[in-house]
C-alpha cells in the first residue's frame, strides 16, 4: 500500500522527469567545451598521421629509392610508383603518387619506409577543389616535404626513442 | 455591390462547387477534402450572420475532428474504381427514390417559409451579451434534457463502439506499463557482497 | 485614426481593407522573426545543454543565422516525387501553415491591443489550429510514400487525442474566468497580489496537462514520433524539399509560439505584472512566451522520444481522466465560500 502511494506520486509529481530536467539545465549553465577551431586547435600528437610528404637528405638529394615496399603494404592501393636508372647508376622514382582519396591513413607506407623518405606530417587541413586536386604527384609530396622538414625531422627525433 | 454581398457570392459558389466536387470527384481523398473546404465556406457564411458560435463549433467539431478521422479511413482503402463502378445504373431506381423523398421532406420544411418573391427574413443578430453566452443560457435551461439526452447517446455510442470493436488478443506480447512503472531498483537489483579472491576467506566453521 | 488619414486617397472601404492589413502585417512580419530567431535559440540552447557553443559564425555570436538558413532553403530545388498528388502536395504546407497564423489574429498581445476582438476569441483558437492537422495529413498522402504516409497517420492520430485534453484543460480556465474573450480571461486574473491571482496557482496541473498537450500537439520532442527519424526517416515531410519545407518549418515554429503565448494568456496571466507594484505591459507577455518556450527546447535535449503507444496511452488513459476529475474538483471548489479565485 506504502509502496503504491510511493509510485502514485512519483508518476503524479513527476519526479523523475523533474530529475532529468534539472540535470540538463545544470549543464546549460556548465562551461562550453567547443574548440573554435580556426582560432583554437587541439594540441597533436609528434605521431599523428595527415598529409604525406617526401623527404630529402641534408644536402637536396632525395631519399626516396623506390624500393615499393610502401606500395605493396598499402591497404587502399593509394600508392603509384614508377622507377628507372638515373645516370650516376643509383634507382629513383619517376612516378609517385598518392590518391588522397583512396588514403586511409593508416600510416604502413610510413612504418615500411627504410630510408624514412615518405612521412605523414601534422597537415591535415590540405583541401582540393575537384577530384584530381587530391592526386599527389611526386613533385607536390616533396613541396610538402621541404616545407614542413623542420617539423617533421623534429617529431622523428622526439618519437625515435620509441621506435 | 457591397462587400458583404460580395463575400456572401463568394462563399456561396465555393461553397456549392465544394459540394458538388464532393459528388462528382472521382478520387475519394479529393472527395474528403472538398467536404471539408464545404464545411468551411459553411462556417464563413455563418460567420457573416454574426452566429460566431455555430460557425465555430462547425469548424471545430466536423472540419477539426469528424473529418480528420474520416480522411484516415479513406486513407486507407484501396479502392478499384473498375469494380466500384460495374452496375453503376442498377442503382439508379434506388437512388432516385431516396432523393425524391429527401426533395419531398425539404420542401415540406422550408417550403412553407420560403417565397421567391419576398426576402427571407434574418433573425437579428444578438449583440448585447453574445450569443456564445445566450446560447449556453438556452442549452443549459430551456433544452437542459434534450441537451443532456444528446449526450447521452453519444457516449452510449462511444461506449458500443468501443464495445463493438474491442477483442483482446492471446497472442499479444504486451507490458503491463503500470507493472513497468512500479519496477524500481529495490525489486530488481540485489546487490550481494561477496569475499575477493585476495581478501580473506570466511571460516565456515 | 491612420483610417482617417487613409479614406480620402482610397475610399471608405478600401482603407478600412488596407488598415486591416497593416496591422496583420504588423503581427505576422514579428511572428516570422520570432520563428527565425526560435531557430536559432533552439540550436543555441541544445547546444548548450550538450556543453557546445551551438551555431556562432554567421553575424555577431551567430546572429544572422537564420537568414543563411533562410536563403538556403529558398534557393534550393523543389522535388515532386513520382506519382505524387502534384496539386495537394504543393498546398499541404500551406494549409499547414494558414492556421498556424491565422490564429494570431485574436491573440490580444496588451491590454486592447488586439487584432481582432472576439467573444469567442478561445474557441476560434482552437477551432482554427484543430485546422494544422490537415496540412501532416494531406501532405502524408500526397507525397506517395509509405513513411510520409505512416507519419501523417501517427501525427493526426496523436493531434486528435491530445486535442481533447487541451480542450479539458482550457474548459477549467473558462470556468475560472467565465468568458471566451482572451481579454477578459486575462483580466479576470488580475488581482492586488500579482502573481497569486493568476489561473497558474489553482489550476497548476491543468497547466501540466496542457504544455505537455501542447508539445504533443506541435509534434515537438518527446512526442515527435510524426516525424521519428530513426524509423520513419521524417515523417510526413520526407518528400519536401526547399521553400517547401521551410514552410513546414515556419508553421511548426509558429505553432510552438502560439501554444506558448496561449499558455502566458491562460495561465499565466499575459501582460499582468507578477509582483505588484510593477506596471503591466507586452514587455511581461513576451517574457513569460520567451519562458515557455524555453520550456519546448529545454525538453528536446532531455528527453527521448516516446514510443507510440505509450502516447496514446498518456494522452487518453492519463490526461483525459486527469483533468476530468480536475474539472470536476474546481467546479466544486469554485462553489465554496472561501474559494478565492
Amino acid at each position: 500500500m506504502f509502496g503504491f502511494i510511493r509510485d502514485a506520486s512519483k508518476t503524479f509529481l513527476l519526479t523523475e522527469l523533474r530529475k532529468g530536467l534539472m540535470l540538463t539545465l545544470k549543464y546549460f549553465f556548465a562551461p562550453k567545451i567547443t574548440v573554435q577551431f580556426p582560432e583554437e586547435k587541439t594540441p597533436q600528437s609528434s605521431r599523428f598521421r595527415g598529409l604525406h610528404a617526401l623527404r630529402r637528405y641534408p644536402n637536396g638529394e632525395e631519399r626516396c629509392i623506390g624500393c615499393k615496399l610502401c606500395e605493396a603494404v598499402c591497404p587502399a592501393l593509394a600508392i603509384t610508383i614508377e622507377s628507372e636508372q638515373r645516370d650516376d647508376g643509383s634507382r629513383r622514382t619517376t612516378r609517385y603518387d598518392i590518391d588522397l582519396t583512396k588514403c586511409i591513413f593508416c600510416g604502413f607506407c610510413e612504418e615500411s619506409c627504410p630510408v624514412d623518405s615518405i612521412v605523414e606530417t601534422r597537415v591535415f587541413e590540405y583541401h582540393g577543389e575537384q577530384r584530381g586536386d587530391l592526386v599527389y604527384t611526386k613533385e607536390m609530396l616533396l613541396a610538402v616535404g621541404d616545407r614542413y622538414e623542420d617539423e617533421i625531422a623534429e617529431d622523428r627525433e622526439s618519437d625515435a626513442k620509441y621506435r | 455591390m457591397s462587400f458583404e454581398n460580395f463575400s456572401f457570392y463568394m462563399f456561396a459558389t465555393v461553397l456549392i462547387g465544394a459540394a458538388l466536387s464532393v459528388i462528382f470527384s472521382r478520387n475519394p481523398v479529393h472527395a474528403a477534402l472538398s467536404l471539408v473546404l464545404a464545411f468551411f465556406t459553411a462556417a464563413g457564411i455563418w460567420l457573416m450572420l454574426e452566429a460566431e458560435f455555430l460557425a465555430i463549433s462547425l469548424i471545430l467539431v466536423y472540419v477539426g475532428a469528424v473529418m480528420v478521422l474520416f480522411l484516415f479511413v479513406v486513407m486507407m482503402l484501396d479502392i478499384n474504381l473498375n469494380r466500384m463502378r460495374e452496375g453503376y445504373w442498377n442503382y439508379l431506381l434506388p437512388a432516385l427514390v431516396v432523393s425524391g423523398i429527401f426533395l419531398a421532406e425539404l420542401i415540406v420544411l422550408i417550403g412553407g417559409r420560403v417565397s421567391f418573391s419576398k426576402p427571407l427574413e434574418v433573425p437579428a443578430a444578438i449583440t448585447v451579451e453574445g450569443n456564445t453566452l445566450q446560447l449556453g443560457r438556452l442549452l443549459y435551461t430551456e433544452y437542459l434534457y434534450a441537451f443532456e439526452l444528446a449526450a447521452v447517446i453519444l457516449l452510449v455510442a462511444i461506449v458500443a463502439a468501443i464495445a463493438l470493436t474491442l477483442r483482446r488478443r492471446k497472442d499479444m506480447k504486451l507490458v503491463s506499463t503500470d507493472e513497468q512503472f512500479s519496477a524500481n531498483r529495490e525489486n530488481r537489483l540485489k546487490i550481494v557482497s561477496m569475499p575477493t579472491e585476495g581478501g580473506r576467506r570466511e571460516d565456515p566453521s | 485614426m491612420i483610417v482617417d488619414f487613409l479614406t480620402p486617397y482610397l475610399g471608405d472601404q478600401l482603407a478600412y481593407f488596407s488598415w486591416t492589413l497593416i496591422k496583420v502585417l504588423a503581427i505576422l512580419i514579428p511572428v516570422t522573426l520570432c520563428v527565425a530567431y526560435l531557430t536559432l535559440a533552439e540550436r543555441k540552447v541544445i547546444g548548450f545543454i550538450q556543453l557546445r557553443l551551438g551555431p556562432n559564425r554567421v553575424g555577431p555570436k551567430g546572429l544572422l543565422q537564420p537568414f543563411a538558413d533562410v536563403l538556403k532553403l529558398l534557393t534550393k530545388e523543389i522535388i515532386i516525387p513520382n506519382g505524387a498528388n502534384k496539386f495537394l502536395f504543393v498546398i499541404a504546407p500551406m494549409l499547414s501553415l494558414m492556421p498556424a497564423l491565422a490564429a494570431w489574429a485574436v491573440m490580444p498581445f496588451a491590454d486592447g491591443l488586439v487584432l481582432s476582438n472576439i467573444d469567442a476569441g478561445l474557441l476560434y483558437v482552437l477551432a482554427i489550429t484543430s485546422m494544422g492537422v490537415y496540412g501532416v495529413i494531406v501532405a502524408g498522402w500526397a507525397s506517395n510514400s509509405k513513411y510520409a504516409l505512416i507519419g501523417a497517420m501517427r501525427s493526426g492520430a496523436q493531434i486528435v487525442a491530445y486535442e481533447i485534453a487541451m480542450g479539458f484543460a482550457l474548459v477549467c480556465v473558462l470556468m475560472m474566468s467565465g468568458s471566451l474573450n482572451l481579454t477578459t480571461i486575462v483580466e479576470t486574473q488580475r488581482t492586488s497580489l500579482g502573481f497569486l491571482g493568476w489561473n497558474l496557482i489553482p489550476l497548476f496541473p491543468m497547466f501540466v496537462v496542457y504544455f505537455i498537450s501542447g508539445v504533443a500537439e506541435t509534434n515537438r520532442a518527446p512526442f515527435d514520433v510524426a516525424e521519428g527519424e530513426s524509423e520513419i526517416v521524417a515523417g510526413f515531410h520526407v518528400e519536401y524539399s526547399g521553400t517547401t519545407f521551410a514552410v513546414f518549418f515556419l508553421a511548426e515554429y509558429a505553432n510552438m509560439i502560439l501554444i506558448a503565448a496561449l499558455a502566458s494568456l491562460m495561465f499565466l496571466g499575459g501582460w499582468l505584472s507578477p509582483i505588484p507594484g510593477i506596471p503591466d505591459g507586452f514587455g511581461w507577455l513576451a517574457a513569460k512566451v520567451a519562458f515557455m518556450l524555453f520550456f519546448f527546447l529545454w525538453f528536446r535535449a532531455t528527453f527521448p522520444r516516446y514510443r507510440y503507444d505509450q502516447i496514446m496511452r498518456l494522452g487518453w488513459k492519463v490526461f483525459i481522466p486527469v483533468t476530468i476529475v480536475w474539472l470536476v474538483l474546481i467546479g466544486v471548489l469554485m462553489r465554496m465560500d472561501w474559494w478565492p479565485w
